[in-house]
């Protein structure tokens, strides 16, 4: 099969349905079970550190 | 010792671009190469008074690197007004052409200035205030200073060099055609080396980030980044005649090259002017309102849902042409799916400030960011809508077209850059608040009617266009001629110049205001902050 072909064939087959998975993975991974508190605490970075750097991970809280 | 090495390279490229110079083929790469040896015979000297000097003490890893987003800042304001001056003027240009002086023939009249305008305002404005906005997030919200010391000022100064070599050889005949990729061969590759500097220095910063997470913002700026150093390099593969001259041929031929052209032309679109001010919406509408966005989970869904859809949405760009039917219907199909993304995300910026709506009576600033959303979502519908094939048979090359464009352009990207100057300006050099709110205020309806006045015009003059253009008589003939569509669109074409007038109004009262902002307004007490931050 020359190259087009095969890779038109490949692209709206497998390509597409492992894109699809992964977006589907993607929707399932941010509303999964106790993704609550991080998303909390997540949206609540542009609140710290507004005028210097964090000193250290553990200096975050 | 690394500054011997960059003797040694400055020194090369100034021999070299005297060389060019004297060789030069064409006047756009003479001037150029001027440019070049100006520049860097400039920063060898430069170098050459810093070598060997006392190191200053290593920069303190305690404080955010804040020099370059202020440069950022004015870069943005300054390229704003050029960009929506020039454009105000070919606006004129297209109502009154005697604004084609016949002294400037070649230079100055519309076919010269068009791409100087819409490369102004795209990546000299919206560029500048992406790089400005995205320095300033990714250090705020990884809580690092900003990584690679030195290189986020080649990024500032070498985008601007691009922006300066771009818009010269534009004037001055130097381009390879492409919509908004018409620089030449070596501007582009100066570009791909400054943009491969940016993701050194944003994913740097980001992978040092102190943060566990990585805000929804930089997801954001991050795809903007990567995809339009992919979109740039395939769009601009060709192969320059000489070595000493600027034109060059594309390496794609017919319907091979309108494809990569509009797959990049609508990525930019995609990337560039959406995902990029994304990324500023989710920090700054956040921050303005002080409360965090609406959904972080929705701000998830709406970031993989766009970059998934809009890659695609390329070929409704060539309905009706020598590109396979298949290819159309699926740019099309794409492009309407990208209502829910799009809408999505204006919901969740719109709804961030549930609770604190309150805030849109007493803040100008929020209003021009919510004015911001509202577009992007009214642009975000229009635009689906016209991709429909036969919706595009009479939007398609009418003026109908320019004023969706605008829609999107002054009003979402244009407003929301403003919301995030007023917001920057008075952090950035420590002022307690903007120098006049009333002002700010001036420039919202100044804009908004600017952009109403815009848009309506452009979309009557552009569906009449389209009408007259398919109208055919009793026996099939066409009725009207092309000139007849130029006379009857003369009133449309005032109004919208009037809007622009309006909008750059708004824009000179903007500098103004954040001028006298720095000039003028009470610093914020130092010894007052420090002792706060102690008492933490």
């Amino acid at each position: 099969m020359e190259t087009y072909s095969f890779l038109r064939e490949f692209a709206d087959s497998w390509m597409l349905l492992l894109l699809f998975l992964f977006f589907v993975g993607v929707i399932l991974w941010a509303i999964r079970p106790g993704s609550n508190k991080t998303h909390r605490d997540t949206a609540n970075i542009p609140f710290r550190n507004e005028d210097k750097p964090a000193a250290s991970k553990e200096a975050r809280k | 010792m690394l500054n011997y090495i960059k003797l040694i390279a400055l020194g090369l490229i100034t021999l070299f671009a005297m060389i060019a110079a004297s060789y030069a083929r064409d006047l756009a790469y003479q001037v150029h190469a001027l440019i070049i040896m100006a520049v860097s015979a400039g920063l060898f000297l430069w170098t050459l008074r810093n070598t060997d000097e006392p190191v200053p003490a290593a920069v303190l890893e305690t404080s955010y690197m804040d020099g370059v987003v202020r440069y950022g800042v004015v870069a943005t304001a300054f390229w704003g007004v050029v960009g929506f001056l020039v454009g105000t003027f070919i606006a004129f240009q297209l109502a009154f052409p005697g604004l084609n002086f016949e002294w400037a023939q070649g230079y100055m009249n519309f076919g010269r200035l068009r791409p100087l305008h819409t490369s102004a305002v795209i990546f000299a404005f919206g560029g500048n205030a992406l790089i400005a906005t995205s320095f300033y997030v990714v250090q705020r919200t990884s809580a690092a200073r900003l990584w690679g010391g030195n290189l986020g000022w080649f990024v500032f100064w070498g985008y601007n060099l691009f922006i300066v070599l771009a818009a010269t050889g534009y004037l001055l005949g130097a381009t390879q055609s492409k919509e908004y990729a018409e620089p030449e061969w070596y501007i582009d590759l100066w570009l791909t080396i400054v943009w491969v500097a940016y993701l050194a220095v944003f994913l740097g910063t980001i992978i040092k980030r102190k943060e566990p997470h990585i805000y929804v913002a930089n997801w954001f700026f991050l795809s903007f980044i990567v995809t339009v150093a992919m979109l740039h390099i395939f769009n601009n593969l060709s192969i320059p005649v000489s070595i000493f001259g600027s034109k060059s041929v594309q390496v794609f031929a017919g319907v091979q090259d309108a494809m990569v052209q509009w797959w990049y032309g609508h990525n930019a679109v995609g990337f560039f002017l959406t995902a990029g001010f994304l990324g500023m919406m989710y920090y700054f509408v956040p921050k303005q309102a002080e409360r965090p966005v609406f959904s972080y989970k929705l701000s998830i869904i709406h970031f993989w849902a766009l970059i998934f859809l809009y890659i695609w949405a390329g070929p409704h760009h060539l309905h009706y042409t020598a590109l396979p039917d298949w290819a159309s219907t699926l740019g099309m199909v794409f492009s309407i799916v990208l209502w829910m993304p799009s809408w999505g995300g204006m919901i969740n910026g719109l709804m961030t400030l549930s609770g604190a709506w309150d805030k849109l009576r007493t803040d100008p600033v929020i209003r021009m960011m919510v004015i911001s959303l509202g577009f992007y979502g009214m642009s975000t519908f229009e635009g689906p809508m016209m991709s429909i094939r036969a919706v595009n048979s009479l939007s398609h090359y009418t003026d109908w077209t320019i004023g969706h464009v605008h829609s999107g352009a002054l009003g979402w990207n244009g407003m929301i850059t403003f919301g995030a100057l007023y917001f920057l300006v008075p952090k950035l050099w420590n002022r307690q608040r903007l120098y006049s709110l009333s002002m700010v205020s001036w420039h919202f309806w100044l804009a908004t009617i600017g952009i109403i006045l815009y848009a309506a015009s452009m979309w009557v003059t552009g569906i009449m266009e389209g009408l007259m253009w398919r109208e055919v008589d009793a026996n099939g003939f066409l009725v009207n001629s092309f000139a007849d569509t130029v006379s009857a669109k003369f009133p449309m074409y005032v109004v919208r110049a009037l809007g622009g007038v309006m909008y750059l109004t708004g824009a000179l009262i903007m500098c103004y205001n954040l001028w006298m902002t720095v000039k003028r307004s009470p610093a914020k007490d130092a010894v007052a902050s420090s002792a706060a931050v102690a008492a933490e």
